[in-house]
């Protein structure tokens, strides 16, 4: 492996850190849930429906914000939170991972008609 | 750089019990682990229940392309796991299972492009399952805090 190669690995993984850091909380995480799917939230419509309050809804996703998961645009009075997969992955991961899904169900279509 | 993925496999079957596995809806559902309402008919939406283990809220919609006897069957189909989502609004990637008859039975040649139409929150299921899965991580995140804390 060259050293170029591995030292991108290892930036990798310190950009990661503090993004597994970030997830590591069940509201942080039920947040980035709702925001992956790709609507814009207010805080409002993010605070609905919860048990916490406006200013601890708003104190996670500053947390998210800081990691480059979430960001936030101003519109009108209210700032809007959008997801950000860019330092989650790249559309390479997505591949291999659809890749992988291909080889298995490709095994079982083998065994189905050789069987 | 390459938005695509190709496999070819080789199958001791002959070339018409690949094409019956892979075109009766009943066949294709079981290795591809979707419960679909009917068969398979060029032009017209396929739709289903996707039974892969952990994907089950997630539907299935395609729209069947080519059905070429024995030779072509291609789909194309989101890739969306918002069970909310317009499915049929969804960007989508187009599958293609290429036949071809060989001396030990049937080259299966499958191809799926056009990923770089789709939405980049999918990209987060990648990221998943990938680096050593999803609850890996969560469980070290757990033990981590519970050892500083």
């Amino acid at each position: 492996m060259s050293h170029k190669h591995r030292s991108r690995i290892a930036t990798r993984r310190q950009l990661r850190a503090p993004i597994f850091a970030a997830l590591g909380d069940e509201t942080r995480l039920s947040l980035v849930t709702k925001l992956s799917g790709g609507q814009p939230y207010s805080i409002s419509q993010l605070t609905r429906g919860s048990k916490l309050t406006r200013q601890a809804i708003t104190k996670h996703l500053r947390v998210l914000e800081r990691a480059g998961i979430v960001h936030s645009a101003r519109r009108g009075r209210e700032s809007r939170f959008e997801f950000d997969p860019e330092p989650m992955a790249g559309i390479k991961e997505y591949l291999d991972f659809v890749s992988q899904q291909w080889d298995q169900a490709l095994s079982r279509l083998k065994a189905l008609v050789e069987n | 750089m390459n938005n695509r993925i190709e496999k070819r496999i080789k199958l001791k079957a002959p070339v018409s019990r690949v094409w019956r596995a892979l075109t009766d809806h009943r066949e294709f559902g079981e290795w591809f682990r979707v419960k679909l309402d009917g068969p398979f008919v060029a032009g017209q939406v396929s739709r289903g229940q996707m039974t892969y283990p952990g994907y089950e809220h997630v539907k299935w919609h395609a729209i069947v392309q080519k059905m070429e006897p024995e030779r072509l069957f291609s789909f194309t189909w989101h890739h969306s796991l918002d069970p909310n989502a317009d499915i049929s609004k969804e960007p989508t990637t187009l599958v293609e299972f290429k036949l071809e008859k060989i001396e030990a039975g049937t080259l299966l040649t499958l191809s799926e492009s056009g990923f770089e139409n789709l939405p980049e929150n999918l990209r987060l299921e990648a990221f998943r399952r990938n680096d050593g899965g999803w609850t890996e991580q969560m469980k070290n995140i757990e033990n981590y805090v519970a050892q500083t804390s």
